[in-house]
């Protein structure tokens, strides 16, 4: 056993939310890995094809972890069933720490997959409601049929968390709003003293967390994507600047990421 | 207390019956090599080198010194944390699981004879990565304590070296057993302790008092050495800053314009620590195995994500190299990446010199602020 070996683990169900993406809950086969915080991301292994760095997207002792098919190793993980053994390592990264922020607003801005990671964040500040303030969710997807958690959306809604959605493209029938996530962001009200946490593509992310701080929110934090082919401080492939994104991140600062995102290919 | 050995033979000896594996350099095709040295007799006494930006020559000396050869094309590294390893094995189960096993390997006990002040420095900072951190590497551990370090100082800068003005050399200070001054041309070695296990060693084995005036001169040789080193690094101190404010710099189209992205100075580099991991399965499916070895950030798959490489550009590749080594090492492990052994510069095949690059990214900072 080294920090390298994988634990075995089961998928329980299989859910799929979009055409590409589903949602596995992971029981451990004997031992469980540490208890995992919002934010925080494991390395699943499909046997003999590889790992791949996913959130954790909920709170619970089993492991919600949904990942969108995009090549070799996420493949295998969308097509695991029920019954099937899945390695774990983790869980790895800083979280968003939002255990540490009660008693402020709490905004969450997601852009398509970006999604998993703030669930676990969302689900974690809904089981203790009491020490939040308003909560926002800011949900950007491409089509409606991207959307992620479409069903438990009505859910959140009923336990007070004010839920936008916005797509790129809408087909007939969408009554919803369509555009930039950067248009919900405008029209937020939260108190500048919130949190917000973003997660989607880099662009996304960038102008997101412009718009907040335009708004007076300071305090963003994005969860930034690298190569990892470790997770632990060892291969060097997550590094951006200063950082190992594996140690250091995935989640990080945005007012310390924008000078470094802002440089070509760095 | 220092002493005085007549020869290497007795030290090797000693460190034999010890069980130990003595790596060291010796002379082999046409380079001054890290091996397992037979006896001491395997030493490349009488040979140096000649370093130049992309070239390296191995040289007959007047004299028969055993260290007088600068650092060769390899490192300590690839003892420490080889360029391959087994992390683990799996195979299916019955049940459509698989289990995972790990094998216990028995680390190697290494004796180093001969490591340069700059390599010893080195170690030092691959320790901080490999063991220093929340995920310590075990087998790099089990590796690395079990190692007994005899160090050497330097009489003999190359024409690449700067190890001086990267403050790791020529003198050891401390993370050897042992450590060595050879009197050149006397085949005697001036030799101090560093541990009581270096101590032990030393007092199993025939020995003179070395007297004050032979310590004295050995030492001065030594810290003349300092004086006679082929490179220097500009401002040391500043580089952390220095890369940090250059990430725009014109210079890297510059240096793109010569570098191939071939990798070679990363792996030569002593302190160069990145892996990938391979996942491989037999034809059967029943059996994985994965696999950890070197990787470079000049590769281009490096910065893989699904939507395309980060650093696509042999731009974006050097400059994450020079700043990582220089700059960001700093953050990440509080030290910097480079000790100057001046390696990368004579095994660059285009001869890319990083002390020159760096001189011209000061020269280009001090432009914008003026
Ligand atoms: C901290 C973090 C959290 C994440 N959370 C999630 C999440 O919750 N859900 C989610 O879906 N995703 C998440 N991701 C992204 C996810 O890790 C990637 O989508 C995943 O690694 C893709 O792996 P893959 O093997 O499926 O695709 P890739 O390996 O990227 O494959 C894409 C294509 O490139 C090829 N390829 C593979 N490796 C290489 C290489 N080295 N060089 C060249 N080509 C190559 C493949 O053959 C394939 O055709 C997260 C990433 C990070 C860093
Ligand atoms: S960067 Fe070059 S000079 Fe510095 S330690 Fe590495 S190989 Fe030696
Ligand atoms: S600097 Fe030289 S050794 Fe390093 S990648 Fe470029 S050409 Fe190769
Ligand atoms: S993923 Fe390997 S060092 Fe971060």
């Amino acid at each position: 056993m080294t920090a390298m070996t994988p634990t075995p683990y089961r998928v329980v169900t299989r859910h799929a939310e979009t055409h590409d993406t589903v949602t596995l809950t992971l029981e451990p086969c004997d031992a469980a890995i540490a208890p995992v915080r919002p934010g925080q991301f494991t390395l699943l292994y499909a046997f003999g094809v590889g790992e791949a760095p996913i959130s954790v997207s909920g709170t619970g002792p089993l492991l919600d972890q949904t990942v969108r098919d995009v090549g070799a190793v996420s493949h295998a993980l969308t097509v695991a069933g029920p019954g099937q053994m899945i390695g774990v390592r983790g869980p790895l990264g800083v979280g968003w720490g939002i255990e540490e922020t009660t008693g402020r607003d709490v905004v969450l801005a997601a852009g398509g997959i970006g999604l998993a990671p703030l669930r676990s964040a969302l689900l974690y500040a809904l089981e203790h409601r009491a020490s939040y303030g308003d909560i926002t969710l800011l949900v950007g997807a491409r089509t409606p049929g991207d959307l992620l958690y479409a069903a438990e959306m009505a859910d959140w809604r009923g336990r007070g968390v004010r839920v936008e959605v916005t797509v790129d493209r809408a087909h007939s029938g969408w009554d919803g709003q369509v555009g930039l996530i950067t248009t919900l962001v405008s029209h937020l009200d939260a108190a500048p003293d919130a949190v917000a946490f973003v997660c989607g593509p880099e662009i996304m992310m960038r102008l997101t967390a412009r718009e907040l701080l335009a708004r007076g929110i300071d305090d963003v934090r994005i969860s930034l994507e690298r190569n990892m082919r470790c997770g632990i401080g060892w291969c060097g492939h997550c590094q951006l600047g200063p950082w190992l994104l594996c140690r250091d991140g995935p989640v990080v600062p945005y007012r310390d990421a924008a000078p470094l995102l802002s440089v070509r290919e760095l | 207390m220092p002493w005085i050995l007549d020869g290497l033979a007795d030290l090797h000896g000693a460190l034999r019956a010890d069980g130990y594996t003595v790596i060291g350099p010796t002379y082999r095709d046409g380079a001054i090599v890290l091996a397992e040295l037979a006896s001491a007799d395997d030493l490349p006494y009488g040979w140096g080198v000649t370093l130049e930006p992309g070239g390296y020559r191995t040289r007959r000396r007047e004299d028969d010194a055993a260290f007088a050869h600068s650092a060769g094309p390899q490192s300590w590294k690839p003892f420490l944390h080889p360029p391959r390893v087994k992390l683990w094995e799996g195979r299916r189960t019955e049940d459509g699981g698989f289990s995972i096993e790990t094998e216990e390997e028995t680390p190697p006990r290494y004796a180093f004879l001969g490591v340069r002040p700059c390599d010893l420095r080195a170690i030092g900072v691959l320790d901080h990565v490999m063991i220093g951190g929340a995920h310590p590497d075990e087998a790099y551990g089990a590796r690395r304590t079990g190692a007994f370090i005899i160090a050497v100082n330097c009489t003999e800068p190359g024409e690449t070296c700067f190890c001086a003005s990267m403050g790791t050399g020529p003198r050891a200070d401390t993370g050897y057993d042992l450590v060595l001054t050879e009197l050149i041309g006397e085949g005697r070695f001036l030799a101090e302790v560093g541990t009581g296990a270096g101590a032990a060693l030393l007092d199993r084995i025939p020995r003179e008092e070395a007297d004050e005036a032979v310590t004295e001169g050995a030492l001065a040789e030594v810290a003349a050495a300092a004086d006679r080193m082929g490179r220097e690094m500009p401002e040391p101190e500043g580089l952390r800053d220095l890369l940090a404010g250059s990430l725009d710099a014109a210079r890297w189209d510059d240096v793109a314009s010569r570098c191939l992205t071939c990798g070679n100075c990363t792996m030569v580099c002593p302190t160069c620590f990145c892996t990938t991991v391979e996942d491989v399965t037999d034809l059967t499916g029943e059996h994985a195995e994965r696999r950890q070895r070197w990787d470079s950030c000049f590769d281009l798959d490096f910065s893989h994500l699904p939507g395309g490489s980060v650093r696509t550009s042999g731009k974006s590749r050097y400059r994450q190299w020079l700043t990582h080594k220089l700059g960001t090492w700093h953050d990440q492990f509080g030290s910097s990446g480079c000790v100057g052994c001046g390696r990368c510069i004579v095994w660059c095949p285009v001869g890319i010199d990083l002390t020159e690059e760096v001189a011209a990214l000061r020269e280009e900072q001090e432009e914008r602020r003026d």
